[in-house]
């Protein structure tokens, strides 16, 4: 299999603003066609977006906005993992053979209809996404006793992480009281366990071997590639305190890589909801199981960002098919060094995750510089 | 789906494959097994609860209906796991289904 690396990427500030998907989605494509003037437009074989909104045609109209006529022009959704599913789709038509570089672009409006399965009937009327996140943290609290406060601390570490991020939704800092006494929404979720929908866009540009060794002395490779979809509903889910497609998902992408998980210096999870972060975390083999508020708690209280530099969805907001595209641009920056206050220590592998629907699909990537 | 027709009516009919048996969930015209018809079985399912959280007064569970049917239903007193329930009310509202459990 031919190598394929990321070449260039550009991004949006998440906000709560109210903007037309396609302006939304043209702001980070044109942020990234900015900061790289030398890249050749006519090079450009394939656009691929990444969004739940409804508009059509998306393609197209971004590829007439920003000036490319390319071969393959289509949308990819399956919601809150649509970006690194799209990353996954250009690098297949890279290493085909199909295509030598694929501009992927990822977008949302804060009033995304991607935020509720309607499909989901299982769940009779507690579609929305705080009752699975209710029932996962009522089943990893009692299994691993783990109290409330413990595992408010997620979204402390994350809001302090995306206080250092300018393109994050929230700027505050929060406290554990702060996090126990913001709104309950039910007896085992607070607001502020919560990622919050919201508005914003994220793009990168991925290249053959051939044409990243032309414009970069310091390219990023997607060296591991691994996905899993264990059903669509949430009811399916074998296990209530543990990710049965992020574990799939995460061996298939490390074995690719040969890597092991001890060698992922900087990662990016999909902690839409508190609970969710020590989960992925035990889920990809970080830790043991019951033991990821430990590594959360230690890495919160060292200043370490190695786990969501750019504050996670919790601090960066979601929207939901920019999400993956930005959370690699923050893996891509943090191994280029590039990241500034989030920056860890000289990180040469990393991984990203992302999942949708309660666990039933995850994608996940390992970027290696 | 005539699961939705008997839904409409308050009755809560698992389709069950013609030929494995296979109770098939979500309701599904073919198994998802052997991918042969389905038609409804009719009788009184017990459930049992596998996780519970609360909204306010209203509890929601996590219900298990044989062994690879799982719902969300409401419970208005206090479940316990493990505990062995029937459907109370159901029925379909604005395209969702609904579950009440006792």
């Amino acid at each position: 299999m031919s190598k394929v690396g990321i070449i260039a990427y550009g991004t949006s500030p998440f906000t709560k603003e109210d903007h037309k998907i396609e302006s939304i989605l043209h702001k980070s494509a044109n942020d990234l066609f900015q900061k790289n003037p030398e890249i050749d437009k006519k090079e450009i074989d394939a656009v691929l977006i990444s969004t739940n909104n409804n508009s059509k045609y998306l393609s197209p109209i971004l590829s007439e906005m920003s000036g490319i006529q390319p071969k393959i022009a289509h949308s990819i959704e399956s919601l809150c993992n649509s970006g690194t599913n799209s990353i996954v789709s250009a690098f297949s038509y890279i290493s085909s053979g199909l295509a030598d570089m694929v501009l992927v672009s990822g977008a949302e409006r804060y009033d995304s209809p991607g935020q509720i399965l309607e499909w989901d009937n299982s769940r009779g009327e507690f579609k929305h996404p705080i009752f699975w996140a209710s029932i996962f943290s009522k089943s990893y609290k009692e299994k691993y006793n783990i109290s409330d406060e413990e595992l408010a601390v997620v979204s402390v570490k994350n809001h302090k992480q995306a206080s250092k991020n300018p393109n994050a939704l929230s700027k505050k800092t929060y406290t554990v009281e702060d996090v126990m006494n913001s709104k309950k929404l039910t007896d085992d979720l607070k607001l502020l366990d919560c990622s919050r929908p919201c508005t914003g866009s994220a793009s990168i540009l991925l290249a053959s071997e051939e044409i990243m060794k032309k414009h970069t002395d310091s390219p990023t490779w997607i060296t591991g590639i691994g996905q899993k979809t264990t059903s669509a509903g949430f009811t399916k889910n074998t296990s209530l305190s543990s990710m049965e497609s992020t574990k799939i998902a995460g061996q298939s992408a490390l074995n690719m890589a040969n890597r092991n998980v001890s060698q992922i210096d900087v990662a990016e999870v999909h902690d839409a909801f508190s609970v969710c972060e020590p989960m992925i975390l035990e889920s990809l083999g970080f830790t043991d199981p019951g033991n990821g508020m430990d590594m959360i708690k230690n890495l919160h209280q060292t200043n370490d960002f190695k786990i969501n530099p750019r504050g996670g969805l919790i601090g960066c907001g979601h929207p939901l098919g920019a999400t993956g595209i930005s959370q690699t641009i923050e893996i891509i920056e943090q191994l280029q060094n590039n990241a500034k206050s989030r920056q860890t220590d000289n990180p040469k592998t990393g991984l990203i995750h992302n999942m949708s629907a309660a666990a039933t699909s995850s994608t996940v990537l390992v970027l290696e510089k | 789906m005539s699961f939705e027709k008997e839904l409409e009516k308050g009755r809560f009919y698992i389709p069950q494959c013609e030929a494995c048996k296979k109770l098939v969930w979500p309701p599904s015209e073919f198994c998802d097994n052997c991918n042969e018809k389905t038609s409804l079985k009719k009788e009184e399912f017990k459930g049992k609860i596998i996780e519970f959280s609360r909204q306010n007064e209203e509890y929601f569970c996590v219900v298990e209906f044989g062994d690879s049917v799982r719902i969300m239903a409401k419970m208005m007193t206090q479940p316990k796991k493990d505990q062995v329930v029937k459907i109370s009310k159901c029925g379909i509202n604005e395209g969702s289904y609904y579950f009440q459990i006792i």
